[in-house]
């Protein structure tokens, strides 16, 4: 076991490394330079001297200082804030959208899972209906949209929650609420679609046949095998959570890292959309080896074949 | 229970006709998606002309009413040259629905940017479908009939690819593609902007397809078949052409039909940021980020909100209810016997 976390481990810095190439040759080969953006004549002297401290003259360098840095947790300069470094903004915000998207793929399992199961458990009945509705109406929402209106109807009118801002735990709701809902959908038809394989299976009729519960069979028996694309699906789901709430930030004034990813680009501002990759693929290769790990402690037949 | 095969044998009229037997909320959904483009198709000649007809007298932000908010001349300004045409006749007619959803902060009738809009979204998620099924496709099935090392190759890629930031590369894009289309396309830059956004998505779109599309081949590319197209001396494209695409069809259809919504959904997320398509063409994503705005401003605005949001809903639940149902009836282990069910 742990020579197949340590092999993936090793997969995990390549792909991480192909990610940040990638990334860098993209933001190197797009046209566009920050420095002739604004209006102001830049004296050649001044111009040459933040060239120099945004590594703008060879790229070769910058490459090598920029992922040397990184490892010792250090993004260098962007281009957009003034006072401020690529690590200090990714310090700032990871915390908050971490917390965010945690909250959000929680909520979405507690609430996904048992909606999947009833669904399939109930396969055409009113409750497959009323389920899948309900999954079908999360998917086909934009997320601004279930914001704006939560944030209207539990904001504004019942004055539930404040309206915006971050830093009490009344903050939390609605922005983890808002963020869980396409991943409720998502998530439920996974476990819905594992549930219909699983239930058919011999292992569920063997149980009946020896007496166990309907409930234990469906809960117990079957819900650890049709939880396995699930756990799968937690991986990219918890990184997708944790830094692509960009439209939750800004519907609720949540200061957190789906802003940068966005804003990052639109700037060009190559240090701190290189450090938003970085992060973001750091974490889905973090996510993905403990989904790995759990993978093998739920499913023992698979543990050594990784 | 029928499986996919007793489902798709027989002629194709014959195939939907027990499709639709089996699911017919499909074909409600079918029957109002092609209400829907009919609708937006027929008003066109009309909301081209007036999706940005804008009065800031009676018409600002007018609520919905059966009757006109707006004085006849900004909408029909050539009023004698359409009577003259045979568009005229039902002109009138079409004028008299223009503040039948309200209109917006600029005085603009909300119905024709709604449809217009309906079509501009629908025609980016197909664009972004195609683009996502001419890569994916051409992606996955060279991987999986030539296999090997050239196989994991290109799959590691598409992992590598799924490790990158969704919206970070649409946006990365965006911005890559837009100076060269423009210059290529001169002054019709707004247009080109619409080109791009769903190249764009599509652009990164294509790596699910890419998966499916590989597994398929590696299943298909042992049958006897394609060894006794090989075995005649057959090269890799006529295998490919001959053999492997004709039986792809069927999950490329399916999946090629789910990035539509995607798609839809990825637009308006770029509209609310701003960045989706420009002003002042409408999409249901801007329609619906616009009323976003308007409402959070002041709630007593509701239609602005609500009927884009009803429309962008509407279309996404019918696209995703018809490719649930195909991706159902294509694959036969969904619908193994249950014990419990």
């Amino acid at each position: 076991m742990i020579a197949v976390i340590l092999r993936r481990l090793m997969l995990g810095v390549v792909t991480i490394a192909c990610v940040y190439t990638l990334t860098f040759l993209m933001v190197i080969t797009i046209p566009g330079n920050p420095l002739r953006q604004s209006d102001r004549n830049l004296p050649p002297e001044a111009e040459q001297a933040l060239r120099v401290r945004y590594n703008m003259d060879n790229n070769w360098l910058y490459f090598r200082q920029f992922i040397v840095g990184a490892v010792h947790g250090d993004f260098g300069p962007t281009f957009t804030y003034a006072d401020w470094t690529c690590s200090q903004i990714i310090a700032d915000a990871l915390p908050v959208s971490v917390v965010l998207g945690f909250l959000a793929v929680l909520f979405a399992v507690v609430v996904g899972v048992p909606l999947g199961v009833i669904s399939a458990v109930k396969r055409g009945g009113a409750l497959d209906l009323a389920s899948l509705s309900l999954v079908l109406t999360c998917m086909s929402l934009p997320t601004f949209v279930t914001g704006s209106g939560l944030l209207i109807v539990f904001g504004v009118y019942l004055q539930w929650a404040p309206v915006g801002g971050w830093g009490t735990v009344a903050h939390l709701p609605l922005p983890a609420l808002t963020l869980s809902l396409p991943f409720i959908a998502y998530i439920a038809r996974l476990t819905r679609a594992g549930m219909l394989d699983v239930l058919g299976s011999d292992f569920i009729r063997t149980a009946l046949a020896k007496g166990v519960s309907r409930q234990s069979a469906v809960w117990n028996h079957a819900l650890r095998v049709a939880f396995l694309p699930v756990l799968s699906y937690l991986g990219p789901a918890m990184a997708q959570a944790m830094t692509g709430s960009f439209v939750v930030e800004k519907v609720f004034g949540v200061p957190g890292l789906g802003q940068h990813f966005v804003n990052a680009a639109l700037n060009l501002d190559a240090g701190l959309i290189l450090a938003c990759v970085l992060v973001y693929s750091t974490i889905l290769v973090a996510f993905n080896l403990v989904v790995d790990v759990l993978y093998g402690w739920l499913d023992p037949r698979i543990a050594g074949a990784v | 229970m029928p499986s996919a095969d007793t489902i798709f044998s027989g002629g194709t009229l014959r195939s939907m006709r027990r499709l639709g037997k089996r699911y017919p909320s499909a074909v409600v959904a079918a029957i109002v998606l092609f209400s829907m483009v009919t609708a937006g198709a027929a008003s066109l000649p009309y909301s081209v002309r007036w999706f940005n007809v804008q009065d800031l007298g009676a018409g600002i932000r007018h609520a919905p009413s059966i009757t006109p908010a707006v004085p006849e001349e900004p909408y029909l300004p050539d009023r004698s040259d359409l009577e003259a045409t045979e568009l005229g006749a039902l002109g009138g007619a079409a004028y008299r629905l223009t503040s039948l959803l309200g209109h917006d902060d600029l005085g603009r009738s909300l119905l024709y940017r709604l449809l217009p809009g309906f079509l501009v979204s629908l025609g980016i998620g197909l664009g972004a479908a195609v683009m996502a099924i001419i890569i994916g496709v051409l992606w996955g099935a060279v991987a999986g009939l030539i296999g090997g090392r050239l196989d994991s190759l290109m799959m590691r890629v598409v992992d590598v690819l799924y490790g990158l930031p969704y919206i970070l590369m649409v946006i990365l894009l965006k911005i890559a593609l837009t100076r060269p289309l423009t210059s290529l396309l001169g002054d019709r830059t707004r247009y080109a902007e619409v080109l791009i956004l769903f190249i764009a998505i599509g652009g990164v779109s294509w790596l699910t397809m890419a998966r499916v599309v590989r597994g398929q081949v590696l299943a298909l590319r042992n049958r006897a078949f394609v060894e006794a197209s090989r075995l005649c001396g057959a090269g890799t494209w006529h295998i490919l052409r001959r053999h492997i695409f004709p039986n792809l069809a069927g999950p490329v259809i399916v999946y090629g039909l789910l990035v539509i919504p995607q798609a839809i959904l990825q637009e308006s997320f770029l509209s609310f940021l701003g960045i989706g398509v420009p002003q002042p063409i409408p999409s249901l994503g801007r329609l619906a980020a616009d009323g976003v705005e308007a409402v959070n401003a002041f709630v007593g605005f509701w239609w602005l909100l609500v009927f884009p949001c009803a429309t962008l809903v509407v279309t996404l639940l019918a696209l995703n209810i018809i490719g649930d149902a195909l991706r159902d009836a294509m694959d036969p282990k969904s619908r193994a016997a249950s014990l419990l069910a």
